[in-house]
């Protein structure tokens, strides 16, 4: 490998959004995870499938359009699965196969699959503009800037609702905002990785890193660390092989997935911090 | 002066009355032990009391205003529920878990003496999932502590845990009524325990049955008969109808 990778812009803006996206996506992911929310970024990102074909169908930016749709999906499901009876793994179900439908309606109005909806459905990180770069480092910026001042809130309210609740916390405020973030960050790291592989980036690095983690904060940064990491390395790995960087990038968080799995069964990591069971990729559904 | 004043509190759940005009009152400094077989309405109290279920009918104040209005008075209780339920695998040390009852953003100091008032300081750096129960409940009392609340709610707090540990949990409840003044509504099963700590009783069995000084009720056997007796159909039916 030579320095020149580095000299690039293409490839400068797809490290620096990359790794903003990973900040992003394991700090918030964090949350969601130990909220049980772990599938919620995987049914906005497909609900955003037809905001983009909303936008391509229309002439307008389809980023803008995905956040928009993302956002009133993102509230909408809240909404629904806190005023009927209806579960979260089913609302998450509803709105994740009604974010399709609509964009594959539309995406037959406007005459059929193409490059640009390829590019949203697996990511094109590579591609990304000097514009989307600073779009993402300025959301990168506000969200964790409100996650830090807010911090006691949404810990405390991840933690248990009832009692955040009693201590004067605004519980359901909270709770919109955290889908209200979520929904923002998951069409921000579209890009990335993809409509397809989006849910990875929220849930594998951090079930990898509650495996090592005593506290929240370390936990948290373990997490960055993992996902900071399988961004960069990804993204050099696919420019060097020629291979697409979301699937490398996922590839990689699953690799230290794997070994983290592997140090346990050998014995190497203290098993009252092991949390597989609970923390199972397949048990997390809203 | 009266911290709590409850009047004519009803709460209706479909099929059930689960409290029946129940009023009274608590002073400051007060050791109240609310005692009630299951189905008394203990819990339902709480969770009005606290502002967690509103659809009552009658009026609730803490401080001399109506908790309808305001949720300030929160910033002055510390609630530790039964069980408290919480992802057993929360990548959470005790100190963090401490720490979210702080109403200012970092004071450190205030959490070091809440974890020694409640003989935890060394299981600081634990995760919070490695504990007992018992040591579990430690935590959430220090942080309900650590907020420097005027009252103490707790529900059933050593349900699951073993004596050893409840006594030592009685201790503390104990030291934190005489030596802080904090004033402490606790509901429990355990009338030896109430009869030796709480200088009030409430008896609840989804109507108020006696509320007053703790050795009236106890020394008096009538009472306590009638009271059991009560406890007992009323536990017989819980059972029947379960």
């Amino acid at each position: 490998m030579t320095l020149e990778i580095f000299s690039y812009g293409f490839m400068q803006r797809a490290l620096v959004s990359g790794i903003a996206i990973a900040l992003l996506c394991s700090v918030v992911g964090l949350f969601l995870v130990l909220r049980r929310y772990s599938l919620f970024g995987d049914a906005v990102a497909h609900s955003s499938f037809g905001g983009i074909a909303a936008g391509l169908l229309i002439g307008i930016y389809p980023m803008w359009t995905a956040y928009v749709v993302s956002l009133i999906s993102a509230l909408v499901i809240t909404r629904i699965k806190q005023k009927f009876d209806i579960s979260g793994e089913a609302s998450v179900a509803i709105l994740l196969s009604s974010g399709i439908a609509v964009g594959l309606i539309l995406i037959s109005l406007s005459g059929g699959f193409n490059v640009d909806i390829l590019s949203f459905l697996f990511g094109s990180i590579l591609l990304v503009s000097v514009e989307d770069t600073i779009l993402i480092l300025g959301l990168t910026g506000v969200i964790l800037i409100i996650i830090l001042l807010l911090y006691r809130e949404l810990i405390y309210s991840t933690f248990n609702e009832e009692q955040a609740k009693v201590s004067g916390i605004p519980v359901e405020k909270i709770n919109y905002l955290i889908v209200f973030i979520a929904g923002i960050t998951v069409v921000t790291s579209i890009q990335l990785v993809g409509i397809l592989l989006i849910s990875a980036l929220f849930v594998i690095p951090n079930v990898t890193a509650i495996m090592y983690g005593r506290s929240f904060k370390q936990t948290a940064l373990l997490s960055i660390a993992f996902a900071v990491s399988s961004v960069i390395v990804g993204i050099l790995i696919s420019y060097l092989f020629d291979i697409t960087p979301s699937g490398a990038i996922v590839m990689l968080s699953i690799a230290i997935f794997a070994a983290t799995i592997g140090l346990k069964w050998i014995g190497l990591i203290d098993s009252s911090k092991m949390h597989l069971k609970k923390l199972s990729l397949s048990n997390h559904f809203i | 002066m009266k911290v709590v004043e409850i009047k004519n509190l009803t709460v209706e759940y479909p099929g059930v009355r689960a409290l029946d005009n129940v009023s009274f009152s608590i002073e400051q400094n007060d050791f109240l032990g609310i005692i009630g077989p299951n189905g008394a309405g203990k819990s339902t109290l709480f969770s009005c009391m606290l502002g967690l279920y509103t659809q009552y009918s009658g009026s609730i104040h803490f401080f001399g205003q109506n908790i309808h209005d305001s949720k300030k008075y929160l910033r002055d209780v510390g609630y530790v529920p039964q069980k408290p339920i919480f992802e057993k695998n929360f990548p959470a040390t005790v100190r963090e878990i401490v720490r979210m009852g702080l109403r200012q953003k970092s004071n450190e100091k205030r959490v070091d003496e809440v974890l020694q008032d409640v003989w935890i300081h060394e299981l600081s750096h634990k995760r919070i999932g490695e504990l007992s129960v018992g040591q579990q409940q430690r935590v959430f009392i220090a942080k309900a502590l650590v907020g420097d609340p005027k009252i103490l709610i707790l529900d059933e707090p050593v349900t699951g845990i073993d004596a050893q540990s409840t006594e030592l949990f009685y201790g503390i409840l104990r030291e934190l009524n005489k030596k802080q003044n904090i004033t402490i509504i606790w509901a429990s099963h355990d009338l030896d325990a109430v009869n030796r700590l709480a200088n009030k009783v409430a008896c609840l069995d989804r109507t108020l049955f006696f509320h007053g000084v703790s050795d009236e009720f106890f020394s008096n056997e009538e009472l306590v008969k009638k009271y059991s007796e009560s406890s007992m159909q009323k536990h017989m039916h819980n059972h029947v109808e379960s």
